[in-house]
C-alpha cells in the first residue's frame, strides 16, 4: 500500500513531464499535417481519445474515434485497438476537449500504448483545444461519425 | 461607310462593352467591393442570435431559453470529468447570486458527464442555476463547441455578445456581465 502511495503519483508524474510543452514526444500541428500529407514515409494512424460529442462536429479528417481514455470504456477500446497496430507503427493521439494541463484522456493514453511497448507514438500538441488550436487556425477537419 | 468596317469599329467594341458589362453585372470583380475604411467610420458589428432551445433540466424542470429574453444570460459549457471547468463552478455560483436580483441568469451545460456523476457534483456544490446534461443539438445550436470550458454572454436583447474558450478570466466575464446588466436598467 505504502508503495502504490509513491508509485502511483511517480508514474503521473513523469508521464506529465514527458509531455510537457516542447517535449519530443509531442507532435504540433502543422507538423502533423505534413506528415499526413506527405506522399512518402509513413503516415501515422491518429487516433481520438477524447468524447464523442466533440470528435462529431469536428475531428481530423481520417482519425479513428476511440472515445475518452480517462473512462474505462474508451481505455478498453483504446487497448483493443492497440492489439491490431504494429509496435513500430507511426501512431498519433489527440484529445483537446479542454486546456492541455489538464486533460483527462490524452496523459492515460500516452502512458497506456507507452507500456504496451508501442515506440513511435507522439502526442498533438493543442495547448487551449481542438476548437483554438486546431479548428480556428484553420487545420482540415471533418464532421460526423 | 461599308458596313463590314462599320461593324469592325462599332458594332464590334460596342458588343464587347456589353458583353463586359453584363458579366460585370453578375459576377463583379474583387475590386469593385473593396471600401477601405477612413478614421471616424462606424464600426458595425453583427451579433449572433442566441438559439431558442426548449430544454429539461436536472430536476426534470422545462426551460425555455426564449423565457429569459430580457434577462443577461451567461452559459457555461462544462464538465464534471473537467478539472478547470469544476473549479469554476463555485464563481458562478457566486456571480449567479451576487447579481440574480438585478437580471442576470447563468445556465450550465454540462458535456458527457454520466447522470450520477452530474447529478452529485450539482448536489454537492448546491449549484444556484439550472444545469442541463447537453448533446449534439446543443452544441451546435450555440455555433458548435470544441473545447471545455466555453462560456457565452447574451445581452437582454437574445444576442451572443461574447464566447469565452478556455478558462474562464472572471474579473473579465464580471465586467462584461456588469457593463450588460447596467445598459438593461437604462434601458427600462
Amino acid at each position: 500500500m505504502l508503495l502504490l502511495t509513491f508509485l502511483v503519483p511517480a508514474l503521473f508524474s513523469a508521464a506529465q513531464n514527458k509531455l510537457s510543452p516542447g517535449s519530443p514526444q509531442l507532435i504540433q500541428p502543422d507538423e502533423l499535417v505534413k506528415a499526413m500529407q506527405s506522399s512518402g514515409g509513413q503516415k501515422p494512424v491518429v487516433l481520438y481519445v477524447g468524447p464523442r460529442l466533440f470528435y462529431t462536429q469536428a475531428h481530423i479528417p481520417g482519425s479513428e474515434y476511440i472515445g475518452p481514455v480517462g473512462k474505462a470504456e474508451g481505455m478498453d477500446t483504446l487497448r483493443a485497438r492497440a492489439k491490431s497496430l504494429p509496435h513500430d507503427g507511426f501512431i498519433v493521439i489527440y484529445c483537446g476537449c479542454c486546456p492541455w494541463d489538464h486533460c483527462p484522456n490524452i496523459r492515460p493514453a500516452y502512458q497506456e500504448l507507452e507500456k504496451t511497448g508501442f515506440t513511435k507514438v507522439r502526442v498533438l500538441y493543442l495547448a487551449n483545444s481542438f476548437g483554438t488550436n486546431w479548428a480556428d487556425k484553420g487545420y482540415p477537419t471533418a464532421r460526423g461519425e | 461607310m461599308p458596313l463590314s468596317k462599320l461593324k469592325q469599329e462599332f458594332l464590334y467594341p460596342l458588343l464587347a462593352l456589353a458583353v463586359f458589362l453584363v458579366i460585370a453585372r453578375f459576377f463583379p470583380p474583387t475590386w469593385a467591393f473593396k471600401h477601405k475604411p477612413k478614421p471616424g467610420d462606424p464600426v458595425i458589428t453583427i451579433l449572433p442570435p442566441a438559439p431558442q432551445l426548449r430544454l429539461n433540466d436536472l430536476n426534470g424542470q422545462a426551460l425555455n431559453t426564449a423565457s429569459f429574453k430580457g434577462k443577461v444570460v451567461v452559459v457555461n459549457f462544462w464538465a464534471a470529468w473537467c478539472t478547470p471547468c469544476a473549479e469554476e463552478v463555485p464563481q458562478f455560483i457566486e456571480l449567479q447570486h451576487r447579481y440574480q436580483s438585478q437580471g442576470l441568469q447563468i445556465i450550465g451545460i454540462s458535456i458527457d458527464d454520466s447522470d450520477s456523476e452530474l447529478h452529485n457534483f450539482y448536489q454537492r456544490y448546491k449549484i444556484n442555476y439550472p444545469v442541463i446534461a447537453g448533446d449534439q443539438n446543443t452544441a451546435q445550436a450555440y455555433g458548435g463547441i470544441l473545447g471545455l470550458p466555453t462560456t457565452l454572454v447574451i445581452n437582454h436583447d437574445g444576442f451572443i455578445e461574447v464566447k469565452h474558450v478556455g478558462a474562464t478570466d472572471f474579473a473579465a466575464l464580471e465586467k462584461e456581465v456588469v457593463a450588460l446588466l447596467r445598459a438593461r436598467a437604462e434601458r427600462r
